[in-house]
């Protein structure tokens, strides 16, 4: 029993990683008043771009590059929304179709249909005289954005909680008019919140590349920046509850895992598609448990104009 | 933009009021000094040198605060946070709330506001909230403050209190910029009086050298074109839109059938929380029946019950010969309940269809909207043709798109369909909320026609002066119940501000 537990904490903590970073960034995003749909089309290019890049340089030189891609894919979304204001979910929508597509075109075109070469993971933190002690052991052997994980949401409730910006940017997501006649620029901070989730959900996807697997895969992240929507809503857009939403998640993940192989008696009873689809029941459940949607900023959603009121 | 040629002097130290009509240009020029919007061309001086504002930065800089007529707050925060906000105390690069709660404490304390700036914002009343937007601009050193609409959304005892805001203000030496357009309430108040119409300035007097019905005049303009576009003389329709006089009314007060008789009414708000709790009204036929109420108070609830467009909760009644319990917008209609709903671009208007088809929405399957199943477009024509010209609505023209009308004429569009259908019970909701004087008085009169024809008229309104100028009963709600039931006769400013307060009735 120990070890079911050991061995399901284990792989809770190695899936977090992306699915905190995307939601923690979906969530800066929204908090400012963007939708920020568009976290599935970030994160693709974030492990694209972080899965080429690390075939030329050092891995977590390769992460930033996927941050930085991350961040330029937001700066499409902020450009339609913030300054063209155009319907963020459409312009969220029609960037997830472009990173889906121009991924799987790049791909094919570089390297062929069945993924990136084989590039060097991050490195694993080893402590080999806990590694098999049960339970505490689970928490050794991850790589740096495990612990990356458990310490950004901290930062991100102080950021918003204990900060001017991060009171600035509550403002703007719940009353953009009231900042602006405070002489505060609107559009600024909708950016520094757009760029800063964009970098986030580069993050999450270069994780995927370089330290869940060790290549770009056809089908990453395979609807993980939809989850991260859903554990941001799950979480009522605070950066605690995104977390523990995102572990969450993560444990529905490893569970699957976990049942395929310690109880292998249960494949043969329930299908396998059944068991790959149980993270996104996780999340249809969870969701249509939760029901309203009364913690969303109030302007989320909304662009920015100075003339309206 | 609607600013043509406007030229104002502020003098420090003064109360100066800039009154003028809806649409005048009162708000866009504040905004231009508030540094919100940018003028095409005119300068701008102060203390004698010209300045460019570019954002609201440089006006805080220069000392020019903004009380904004829809309040600039965010809800979610305290008061210490709104306060604040862009200015924000910090210890080692971390926001410092308590330095926060304590500056803007002696800042509430220095000009002699009580708020408590741990509060959150939503949790105050209008009054107090003001009061937070008033700090929010003393904070900041505002040395001229400029206050859209004050009074528009307080009781009367909130306004008395404000009046001495402001007179406290100036006496501190502060100067304040007060935009109304209730004339009586800023002859009591102000040195100054400045007059705009149709985004000029026309005239400027001294508050003391001039009357309610000078102002008046000189806001829609000499001659008559009140008179002239409305049918309705522009000093009485001014007169009770403006000063709120009780006018004597020369219909008597007729008791005719019943046709709402509701009991104990009952009905969640949009927020889940109890809006209606135990209601109680009648309304018979050939009357006016006024809601008074400080916003939120469960009255746009009471219409939507009333109306079939909130499901009831508790409570029964008798609406027109049927059960109130179980009605649906269909079957209020069928009954012939009319209603001009508070918001009409949600609940009353297509704003992209053309003006002959909003007058036939919701009859157009009747005649002289349709011919069996298909639509008559004669008929159609010629029912708005004549409406229009009934309701002089502008322009006249039955094809335009109705966004493409001022807001004015789409109200009268919506005012003309829902009487057009001859309704025994009429549920209106803040009637000429955003009309100028002509297109008030007119909705007014129009309401008066109704009553006298034999409908029921329920109306929901939070300017206090329409209420009174215009029913025959009054009930006041408070927290969603009755809280004060008042006959014509017994009608009074003063005594209806309390109950909308909640105060109890005076015993003895």
């Amino acid at each position: 029993m120990l070890e079911v537990l050991h061995s399901l904490l284990f792989s809770t903590l190695d899936a977090a990683p992306a699915l905190v970073f995307a939601t923690l960034g979906a969530m800066l995003s929204e908090r400012a008043g963007v939708v920020s749909v568009g976290v599935e089309g970030m994160m693709r290019t974030g492990a694209f771009c972080a899965a080429v890049a690390a075939l030329a340089m050092p891995t977590p030189l390769a992460v930033l590059v996927g941050m930085v891609a991350g961040a330029g894919l937001a700066a499409v979304h902020g450009f339609l929304s913030i300054r063209w204001r155009s319907d963020q979910v459409v312009s969220g929508m029609a960037l997830n179709l472009v990173a889906m597509a121009g991924g799987t075109f790049l791909l094919e075109s570089l390297f062929g249909p069945n993924g990136t070469p084989a590039i060097t993971q991050l490195s694993r933190w080893n402590v080999p005289t806990l590694a098999h002690v049960p339970l505490l052991g689970a928490l050794v052997g991850h790589a740096a954005p495990t612990y990356l994980a458990l310490l950004l949401p901290v930062l991100f409730h102080v950021l918003l909680t204990r900060t001017p910006l991060g009171l600035r940017l509550r403002a703007v997501g719940d009353k953009p008019h009231a900042v602006a006649t405070l002489g505060l620029s609107v559009s600024g901070l909708r950016w520094a919140a757009v760029l800063g989730g964009g970098l986030m959900a580069g993050l999450g996807g270069a994780v995927l590349s370089t330290a869940v697997l060790d290549r770009f895969e056809q089908h990453t992240p395979a609807g993980l920046g939809f989850m991260a929507l859903a554990a941001m809503v799950f979480g009522r857009w605070t950066p605690l509850g995104a977390f523990a939403a995102a572990l969450f998640f993560a444990f529905g993940n490893a569970l699957r895992i976990g049942l395929a192989s310690s109880a292998p008696w249960l494949l043969e009873l329930v299908p396998q598609g059944f068991l790959l689809a149980l993270p996104y029941l996780l999340t249809l459940l969870v969701l249509a448990l939760q029901g309203q949607r009364g913690h969303a900023p109030a302007a989320l959603g909304t662009p920015y104009e100075q003339e309206s009121r | 933009m609607s600013l043509e040629d406007a030229s104002l002097d502020i003098v420090p130290g003064e109360l100066l009021a800039v009154v003028g009509e809806n649409g005048a240009g009162k708000s866009s020029l504040m905004n231009v000094l508030y540094g919100l919007y940018h003028p095409d061309a005119g300068t701008f001086l102060m203390d004698g040198k010209p300045v460019r504002l570019k954002s609201p930065r440089d006006a805080i800089a220069r000392g020019i605060g903004m009380v904004h007529q829809h309040f600039m707050l965010v809800p979610t925060l305290t008061v210490a946070e709104n306060v604040v906000l862009g200015r924000e105390p910090t210890r080692r690069g971390l926001l410092d709330l308590d330095r926060a709660c304590d500056e803007v404490a002696a800042t509430a304390k220095r000009f002699g506001f009580q708020l408590d700036p741990r509060a959150r914002v939503d949790t105050l009343t209008v009054g107090s909230q003001q009061k937070v937007e008033i700090v929010k601009a003393l904070h900041r050193g505002a040395q001229v403050l400029i206050l859209d609409e004050p009074t528009a959304v307080l009781t009367p005892q909130e306004s008395d209190e404000l009046a001495q805001v402001m007179r406290g203000l100036v006496q501190q030496g502060r100067t304040v910029v007060l935009i109304s357009h209730k004339l009586k309430e800023v002859l009591g108040v102000a040195d100054r009086v400045a007059v705009m119409r149709r985004g000029r300035t026309v005239a400027e007097v001294r508050a003391s050298e001039t009357t309610v019905s000078a102002l008046a005049s000189l806001m829609v303009g000499e001659g008559s074109r009140g008179a002239a576009l409305t049918g309705v003389p522009v000093t009485s329709g001014a007169d009770t839109a403006l000063t709120g006089a009780v006018a004597p009314d020369a219909g008597t007060v007729s008791t005719g059938p019943i046709v709402l008789d509701a009991k104990d009414l009952r009905a969640k708000g949009d927020n889940g929380r109890p809006a209606l709790q135990g209601v109680s009204l009648t309304v018979h036929a050939g009357e006016i029946v006024g809601i008074a109420g400080v916003d939120g108070n469960g009255q746009r609830e009471l219409a939507e019950v009333l109306t079939g467009l909130r499901v009831l909760e508790g409570g029964a009644g008798t609406l027109l010969g049927g059960p109130l319990a179980g009605l649906t917008p269909a079957k209020a209609k069928a009954r012939g309940v009319g209603h001009v709903p508070e918001d009409r671009l949600a609940r009353a208007v297509v704003k992209a269809m053309t003006v002959e088809e909003n007058v036939a929405l919701g009859r157009h399957r009747q005649p002289p909207f349709a011919r069996g199943p298909w639509v008559d477009f004669k008929g159609r024509r010629e029912r708005t043709n004549q409406l229009l010209a009934t309701y002089d609505v502008r322009p006249p023209d039955p094809t335009v798109a109705l966004q493409a009308l001022s807001g004015g004429n789409q109200q009268k569009v919506v005012v003309a369909r829902e009487l057009d259908a001859d309704p025994k019970l009429l549920v209106v909701v803040q009637p000429t909320r955003g009309l100028d004087i002509g297109a008030v008085a007119q909705v007014h009169a129009r309401l008066r026609e109704a009553k006298a024809r034999g409908a029921g008229v329920v109306m929901v309104s939070l300017d206090l002066e329409e209420v009174l100028a215009l029913s025959d009963r009054v009930y006041v709600l408070y927290e969603g119940r009755v809280t004060g039931h008042f006959p014509r006769k017994d009608l009074d400013e003063r005594e209806l501000g309390r109950r909308m307060l909640g105060a109890e009735p005076d015993h003895g």
